[in-house]
C-alpha cells in the first residue's frame, strides 16, 4: 500500500503547485526575467555600440592623419615655390643691380670721358691758344730775322696764302 | 589516474553495499520472525511521502514538529482549516478529531470523513476502512510549505536581482552576478538552440519551470527537508503543463506529422497514428517519471545509508554500528554531493526536453 502510494499523485498537491508555479511564473516574469533579460540585452547592444564607435573615431583618425599628410604636403610645396620664388627674386634683384651699376659705371665713364674730352678740348684750345701765341712770338721773332730781306718776305707771303687757301 | 581511482572506489562501494544486503537478506531469512531487527522501510517510506506536518526530530509530544494547517475538501463543502496537531502525532487509527459536524480519523497519513452519524472506525480484517470516505486534502502539507519556502527564496533572490539590473546600467554585482550567467545559460543553450527564433515566447516559462525545479531539488536536500520534486503530483504538474504548451503551440507540420505521418504507407495508418498519439503523452510522461525517480532515489539512497547504522545495531550491537557509523557519514556526504549534481542535472534536463520538444511542435518545414 506505501509503495502505491508513493505513485499516486495527490489531487490537493497538485492544485499547490498548479497555483505555485502559476504565481512564480508571473511574479518572475514580470519582476526577475524582463528587467535581468532586458540589462544583458542593453549591455549588448550598449558594447557593440561602442566598439563601432570606437572604430568609427579611428576610420577618423586616420582620415584625419591622411588629411594632415596633405596639408603638410601641401604647405611643403607651398614653401618650395615661396623659396624658389624668393630665389627668382633675388636673382632678378641682383642682376637688375647689377645691370644698374653697369649702366650708370657705364653712364659715369661716359660722362667722366666726356668730361676728359671736354678737358682736353679745353687743355687744346688753350695749348693751341698757347701754341698760336708762342707761334706769333716766335714768328714775330723769326718774321723780323726772316724779313730782313724782301726775298724771305714775298717767299713768307706766299706759303702763308698757300696754307690759308688750304 | 583520478578516473581510475574514482572507478575503484565505485567498485568499492558496489561491493560494499552488495555484501551489506545480503548478510541483511540471510540475517532476515534467518531470523525473518525476529521482530528486534530494524526494518528500514517504513522509515524511508515516511521520510520520501508527504505529510501533514513538518517533522524534524525526537518522537511523540515532544519531537520538534510543525502543525501545518489541514484543508479538506468533501461533498459536503470545505472543513478546516484546522492544525495537524489536532491528531496529536498519533498513529492510532482510532482516534476521532471532531471539526463542526465532522468525525475524521487518520490512517495510513491519509485523513479519512466517518460516514454521517458514524462515531468510531471501524475496520476489516485487512485493515481496510469500512465507514469513512476520502475527502479531498487540500492541506497545507509538508511538501506544500515547502514548496512556499522555494517560492520565497525564488522571489527573494531573483527580486532583488531584477530590481539590481533594472537599476544598475553597468556590469552585473553581488547575487545578480551569480543568477545572469544562469538565466543567460538557460537561454542561450538550452532554449535558444532548441525552440528558434520563436523562443524568447516561451523563455519567462521555461525560465521559470528551470529555477523551480532547481530551487525545489536544493530546497529538498537540507536535513529535514521534504521530498518534494520526488513526489508524483508535482511531477505531473510540470510533465502536464509540458504536454499543454507543446501541443497548444504545435504547428500544422507537427499535427500533420501525428495524423499523416509522411512517407508512411496507406496500410501502416492504423498503426502509425496510434503510435503518434500514444507519443504526445509518452514524451511528458517521461519526464514526469525522469524527475520523480531520480529524486526519489537519491532521498532513498541516502536515507538507506543513514538506515545501514541502526540495522547494525538491532542485528550486530552498539560496537558495529559505531564502527560503522563513520563508513556511512563519508558516504551519506558523498550522496550529497552526487545529488547537488542531480538538483542541476534535473532541472537541466527536465528544461532541455520541454524545449526540446516546443521546438520540435513549433519548427517550419519549408
Amino acid at each position: 500500500m506505501d509503495s502505491m502510494q508513493l505513485v499516486t499523485p495527490e489531487i490537493g498537491l497538485m492544485f499547490w503547485t498548479v497555483v505555485i508555479f502559476v504565481l512564480l511564473l508571473v511574479i518572475l516574469k514580470k519582476f526577475a526575467w524582463k528587467p535581468i533579460l532586458k540589462s544583458v540585452d542593453d549591455r549588448n547592444s550598449s558594447i557593440t555600440e561602442a566598439l563601432s564607435a570606437a572604430e568609427k573615431a579611428k576610420a577618423e583618425m586616420e582620415h584625419l592623419s591622411a588629411n594632415n599628410e596633405k596639408i603638410l604636403q601641401d604647405a611643403r610645396l607651398e614653401r618650395d615655390s615661396i623659396i624658389k620664388e624668393a630665389r627668382a627674386i633675388k636673382e632678378n634683384t641682383i642682376s637688375e643691380a647689377k645691370n644698374k651699376a653697369s649702366s650708370e659705371a657705364e653712364k659715369i665713364i661716359l660722362s667722366a670721358k666726356a668730361q676728359i674730352n671736354n678737358e682736353k678740348m679745353k687743355a687744346m684750345t688753350e695749348l693751341k691758344n698757347e701754341i698760336a701765341d708762342i707761334s706769333i712770338q716766335m714768328a714775330e721773332k723769326i718774321i723780323k730775322s726772316e724779313l730782313k730781306d724782301v726775298k724771305s718776305q714775298k717767299k713768307l707771303i706766299e706759303e702763308t696764302l698757300k696754307n690759308q687757301m688750304n | 589516474m583520478s578516473s581510475f581511482s574514482l572507478k575503484n572506489f565505485f567498485t568499492f562501494l558496489a561491493l560494499f553495499l552488495a555484501s551489506l544486503i545480503q548478510a541483511s537478506a540471510s540475517q532476515t531469512s534467518q531470523e525473518s520472525l525476529d521482530k528486534t531487527t530494524y526494518n528500514p522501510v517504513p522509515a524511508i517510506m515516511h521520510h520520501i511521502s508527504d505529510s501533514h506536518e513538518w517533522h524534524f526530530w525526537g518522537e511523540g509530544e515532544g519531537s520538534a514538529t510543525i502543525h501545518l494547517p489541514v484543508i479538506l475538501w468533501s461533498k459536503d463543502g470545505l472543513i478546516g482549516p484546522f492544525f495537524s496537531s489536532k491528531f496529536h502525532h498519533n498513529n492510532d487509527d482510532h482516534l476521532v478529531v471532531k471539526i463542526g459536524a465532522h468525525n475524521l480519523v487518520k490512517v495510513h497519513g491519509k485523513i479519512y470523513k466517518l460516514n454521517d452519524g458514524q462515531q468510531h472506525a471501524t475496520f476489516d480484517s485487512e485493515h481496510h476502512l469500512l465507514n469513512a470516505t476520502l475527502p479531498i486534502d487540500f492541506s497545507i502539507t509538508k511538501n506544500v510549505a515547502s514548496m512556499f519556502l522555494a517560492l520565497f527564496f525564488l522571489l527573494l533572490f531573483f527580486g532583488i536581482s531584477g530590481y539590481k539590473a533594472k537599476r544598475n546600467k553597468v556590469a552585473p554585482s553581488g547575487l545578480l552576478s551569480f543568477l545572469e550567467p544562469l538565466v543567460l545559460f538557460v537561454r542561450d543553450d538550452i532554449v535558444k538552440p532548441n525552440i528558434g527564433k520563436n523562443y524568447q515566447k516561451y523563455l519567462p516559462y521555461l525560465l521559470t519551470l528551470f529555477f523551480f525545479i532547481l530551487m525545489n531539488n536544493l530546497v529538498g536536500l537540507l536535513p529535514g527537508s521534504a521530498n518534494v520534486t520526488g513526489n508524483i503530483a508535482i511531477t505531473l504538474v510540470l510533465s502536464s503543463i509540458t504536454l499543454l504548451v507543446t501541443n497548444i503551440s504545435g504547428n500544422k507540420s507537427y499535427w500533420g506529422h501525428i495524423f499523416n505521418p509522411p512517407g508512411v504507407p496507406l496500410a501502416l495508418m492504423p498503426i502509425m497514428i496510434p503510435i503518434e498519439i500514444i507519443g504526445i503523452f509518452t514524451k511528458p510522461f517521461a519526464l514526469m517519471i525522469r524527475l520523480f525517480a531520480n529524486i526519489s532515489a537519491g532521498h532513498i539512497i541516502i536515507l538507506s545509508l543513514i538506515s545501514l547504522i541502526f540495522m547494525a545495531q538491532s542485528g550486530l550491537g552498539d560496537i558495529a554500528a559505531w564502527s560503522l557509523s563513520p563508513i556511512a557519514v563519508i558516504f551519506v556526504l558523498f550522496m550529497d554531493l552526487i545529488e547537488v549534481l542531480v538538483a542541476f542535472l534535473q532541472a537541466y534536463i527536465f528544461t532541455l526536453l520541454t524545449s526540446l520538444f516546443i521546438g520540435l511542435a513549433t519548427v517550419d518545414h519549408h
